[in-house]
């Protein structure tokens, strides 16, 4: 890092491309301080389950090749960013977070990662993340827990909690991960980092390991709301190679960002602040913030979303129903992980199964296959999956009903603060509960986004969470960039400055 | 238990046979990717990422695929579904990377139809219930010698669709008409090259029996691995009378899946219905429904070729041919239209019906050759016809130029023009009569006494001295002429 821009790690995709532009800076000397910055805080905060040093040194290299010859490639050239471990990169080991693709190098580069290369992204390396995106804490990774940079004994959020956790410890400008019921949102609330869940089919997911396909989308975790529209409107758009992408073409996301609160209609969801669970100070903390918007020029509107309180029912037979069906690829027979079965000549075929996946599955994607499974069987389809598919129609009209009022729905992204590590993983229910404020929209389709809110009284952050109809991207970047606005966004945590020779 | 046994049980009680067939597109590309299908090609040559079942890989339809099950089903009379699905069927194998297969489980691509079966005593429709697409497997590999096994997945998602036929067929001849029908339509509509061996055309079959004469369906068992069509005739043989045998003796039939064995020609229990699996389908989440508006479908039906029907009923009514030559024309579409050529290109109809049956036919299957790869061009055979009809040629010439046709690639108006064609000119004919009658005195002289027999001696010595080329008619009529007149002289 150079002298004149002592923060830079910390700053905005705008601010490095400034500074790259300007030459004070090139793309290897950057990239270079962020390795250097991974090094001196990954022990603490684990983000990353492996880093592509040698790959992504080559790609700055070219970064600066192209700025001296004048053909920057736009806003993302030379930026070093990292992937969830969920998107697959070419030549790039790619696990979920799990044992059971240990050793798998994909052969090819999801859209998205194909779509940042393009544009001369900087890959530094996959983000740590729960199993298969399952579960709200990255506790469930096969390879080690990651911690929260506010505070090193709690937890991230999950599942892209290793995205969250690297964007808000600079480790890197940007990181993509994967959102089927808030695993950009939580994390990023949980962070202090801003994470867009686009609307279901505005990315491509061709190339996001598969958790539950009606409701997977990928979206990007920055540090700010300009920083994700650089990112999604990069990575967004039509993809031949996925049936659910549509072909609606990305709109400008940057032209309509600085709009402002003025005549918004912002509307808030009232069953959002009514469970037992819901942590008062998160509660007052959004309700201030909207009333921040208000005084800015917004207007607030009452709404409702009566099923809200089905959605993690239907979520949850949802998700797992699907997720039973993709994760049954993992057997053991083509790549990735086989048990150790003693003489293939003699071994029995469903012995090589069980064993397989018995060892290379988690305990928490070993839950939600069995509960999937359940949820899918002869006698009990109709009951479940088929109903929970009912529910989820009726959520999807709620939303329609109240986007007739309002431009943004705005409630709470997480009901509690960052948890203790461990403090949650004995009761999956608890922990399963937690999604409330998310699931909904996944189930609905639709867009949202967290946005940093300030830090409660114990110093860890609370986002915010804003919600649009289907392809509002640019309606919900500007919510999100007035909400920003009257927070002030992203603060670098204080742990990290400690931990980094270079940060303070 | 005696043969005569066997049929009088036989006559107690009908059988009930539905068909399952999975033809396999003729679409250059997979269901859901764009590796080739060409059969053969070394194991795991034509694969890629999304027929591996990698992670993070999306199904996209092949829209050519779509297109050919539309035309299977409008050739079998079927609706055409303006909303289908894609489900999930869950199951466990090597063979099936994904762990799934997809295929249309609930709402199939079309529904409701029926094919028409001709049987020398009847003709009547046998009803189709549904028409859906899915992929295709791979191909486990077991190496006895090395006891491992592989798996090939050139094979994965290929596109099929499967054909479910109603229970509407009474016996294994109907049941093998069925299939050559079917066959025969999905070869005449271009979508499935048929190949039974190559496993582009499987067949399962549904058999339960009910005593003669009354409605209610007995319990049914469904036979597997059926290859060829003779096997059909024999697992539906073998399994009706395992049947009858069975409930004569007082057993129960088990509702279960069983296995033919082409070696002992015998079924064998493969699971019963408890060991089935439950395949847990669901609609599959990467594919939307499959939407088709009226225009796609009625782009496809204006471009369905004519389908075996339609050409048995214009070979009768247009050519006046005889059911039995009209079912050997069509049996294949191939077969059909060569026959056809050789009409339009001037033939007559049913010269051309024979030729084709006892020439063209006989020397095919002689060579071991398809209508396909025939060395005579239809247009060639109505010339070499067209030759023999206007008296240019006798029957036995027509025979041997089409030998060096076949043989030589020879043009029948050249040879015809060669040989001098047939000698038909009525002098001609009488000097060469006459001739005959010296050459043959006694012969001759028998013949005016009455022996009128001794007149195909004459007429052999005639046609060898001619090389076959006189006119046989006229040749005969003036050689009677001559030997009566010669016999007038004499007096």
């Amino acid at each position: 890092m150079t002298a004149s821009s002592p923060n830079l790690l910390f700053g905005t995709i705008d601010e490095a491309r400034t500074a790259l532009a300007d030459g004070s800076i090139t793309s290897t000397a950057l990239t270079q301080s962020v390795f250097d910055h991974i090094e001196a805080i990954e022990a603490d905060v684990h983000a990353f389950i492996r880093l592509d040093r040698s790959n992504a040194m080559e790609a700055a290299k070219e970064a600066d090749q192209r700025r001296e010859q004048g053909a920057t490639l736009g806003p993302l050239d030379g930026i070093p960013i990292s992937i969830k471990d969920q998107i697959v990169t070419k030549g790039l080991e790619t696990t979920a977070g799990s044992k059971i693709l240990s050793g798998y190098i994909p052969p090819y580069d999801a859209t998205v990662v194909q779509r940042l290369k393009k544009a001369g992204a900087i890959i530094l390396g996959k983000n740590n993340q729960d199993e298969f995106a399952m579960g709200s804490s990255t506790e469930y990774s096969a390879y080690g827990a990651t911690s929260n940079p506010y505070d090193l004994s709690r937890v991230p959020g999950g599942s892209s909690g290793g995205s969250a956790a690297a964007v808000a410890a600079g480790a890197g400008f940007a990181s993509l991960g994967t959102d089927t019921g808030g695993s950009i949102r939580q994390p990023a609330a949980f962070c202090g980092v801003v994470g867009v869940k686009p609307t279901y089919g505005r990315v491509s997911r061709f190339g996001s390991i598969a958790f539950a396909s009606s409701l997977d989308q990928i979206g990007p975790i920055t540090r700010t709301v300009r920083d994700a529209a650089h990112m999604l409107q990069a990575i967004g758009g039509p993809d031949p190679r996925d049936s659910t992408c549509r072909d609606t073409p990305m709109p400008d996301l940057l032209s309509s960002l600085e709009d402002g609160a003025k005549g918004l209609r912002i509307g808030i969801v009232k069953e959002a602040f009514e469970p037992d669970g819901l942590d008062p100070e998160i509660s007052s903390r959004v309700m201030e913030t909207a009333n921040q918007l208000a005084a800015a020029g917004a207007e607030l509107v009452p709404v409702s979303i009566p099923s809200l309180p089905h959605a993690i029912a239907a979520y949850y037979l949802t998700a797992t129903a699907e997720a039973s069906s993709n994760l049954a690829r993992y057997d053991g027979v083509r790549y990735g992980q086989r048990a150790d079965i003693g003489d293939v000549r003699k071994a029995n075929l469903v012995d090589m199964y069980n064993q397989t996946r018995s060892e290379g599955f988690g305990p928490e994607v070993k839950r939600r296959i069995l509960l999937g499974t359940y949820a899918l069987s002869a006698g009990y389809y109709d009951a479940f999956y088929v109903k929970a598919q009912r529910v989820r129609t009726l959520i999807g009209r709620d939303f329609q009903r109240a986007f007739q009022q309002c431009d943004a729905l705005c409630l709470p992204t997480s009901p509690v603060a960052p948890f203790a590590q461990g403090e949650r993983t004995a009761d999956p229910l608890q922990m399963y509960l937690a999604d409330i404020y998310t699931i909904a929209c996944n189930l609905a389709r639709v867009c949202a986004v967290s946005v940093p809110a300030g830090l409660d009284a114990s110093g860890l952050p609370v986002g915010v969470q804003f919600i649009c109809n289907h392809m509002q991207e640019p309606m919900l970047l500007r919510v999100a960039r007035a909400c920003e606005v009257q927070t002030g966004g992203y603060n670098p945590p204080t742990p990290i400055q400690g931990l980094s020779a270079e940060g303070g | 238990m005696s043969r005569y046994a066997m049929e009088s049980i036989l006559e107690r009680w009908e059988p009930v046979i539905g068909l399952e067939v999975h033809a396999q597109l003729k679409t250059r590309t997979k269901i859901f990717c764009g590796c080739p299908t060409n059969f053969g090609g070394e194991p795991n040559t034509h694969v890629c990422p999304v027929c591996l079942g990698h992670p993070g890989t999306l199904p996209v339809l092949n829209q050519s695929a779509v297109k050919m099950a539309i035309a299977t089903g409008l050739g079998l009379h079927c609706t055409v579904t303006t909303e289908s699905v894609f489900a999930r069927k869950n199951y466990f194998y090597p063979d099936l990377p994904k762990g799934y297969q997809i295929s249309q489980f609930d709402k199939p691509i079309c529904t409701e139809g029926w094919l028409e079966i001709v049987l020398p005593e009847r003709t009547f429709r046998a009803g189709i219930e549904r028409v859906h697409m899915e992929e295709d497997a791979g191909k486990n590999l077991h190496d006895a010698q090395t006891g491992l096994s592989q798996v090939d997945f050139n094979r994965t998602g290929v596109p099929l669709v499967e054909i479910v036929g109603k229970p509407d067929l009474h016996s294994a001849e109907e049941a093998m008409a069925y299939l050559k029908e079917l066959r025969n339509i999905l070869r005449y509509l271009d979508v499935c090259d048929g190949n039974l061996e190559e496993g582009s055309f499987r067949c399962d079959a549904n058999v339960s029996i009910r005593p003669s004469g009354t409605e209610p369906l007995g319990t049914r068992v469904e036979i597997k691995n059926i290859n060829s069509f003779r096997n059909v005739g024999r697992a539906l043989g073998y399994e009706i009378r395992r049947q009858a045998r069975a409930l004569e003796s007082g057993d129960a039939i088990v509702l279960e899946t069983r296995l033919f064995d082409a070696d002992t020609g015998q079924t064998q229990s493969m699971r019963s219905k408890e060991e089935s699996a439950d395949y847990r389908y669901f609609p599959d989440p990467d594919l939307l429904p499959l939407r088709l508006d009226q225009t796609i479908i009625e782009e496809v039906r204006s471009t369905l070729p004519p389908l075996p029907e339609d050409v048995r009923s214009r070979f009768n009514e247009q050519y006046g041919l005889r059911p039995y030559d009209i079912a050997v024309l069509t049996d294949e579409k191939d077969l059909a239209l060569f026959y056809e050529e050789i009409v339009t290109s001037g033939a007559d109809a049913l010269a051309a019906s024979k030729w084709v049956q006892t020439e063209v036919l006989g020397r095919l299957s002689g060579d071991k050759l398809t209508v396909s790869d025939c060395p005579v061009p239809p247009e060639r055979i109505a010339r070499l016809l067209t030759h023999q009809s206007e008296g240019r040629i006798t029957g036995k010439m027509a025979k041997d130029i089409f030998e060096k046709m076949w043989r030589e690639d020879a043009d029948p108006d050249k040879e015809v023009e060669q040989i001098g064609g047939v000698i038909s000119d009525d002098a001609d004919l009488r000097r060469i009569c006459g001739e005959i009658a010296t050459q043959f005195p006694d012969e001759t002289a028998q013949f005016l006494a009455g022996k009128t027999k001794v007149l195909g001696f004459l007429m052999g010595q005639l046609m060898r001295q001619t090389k076959g080329k006189a006119d046989p008619k006229k040749a005969s009529k003036l050689l009677r002429e001559t030997l009566e007149a010669i016999g007038t002289e004499g007096k």
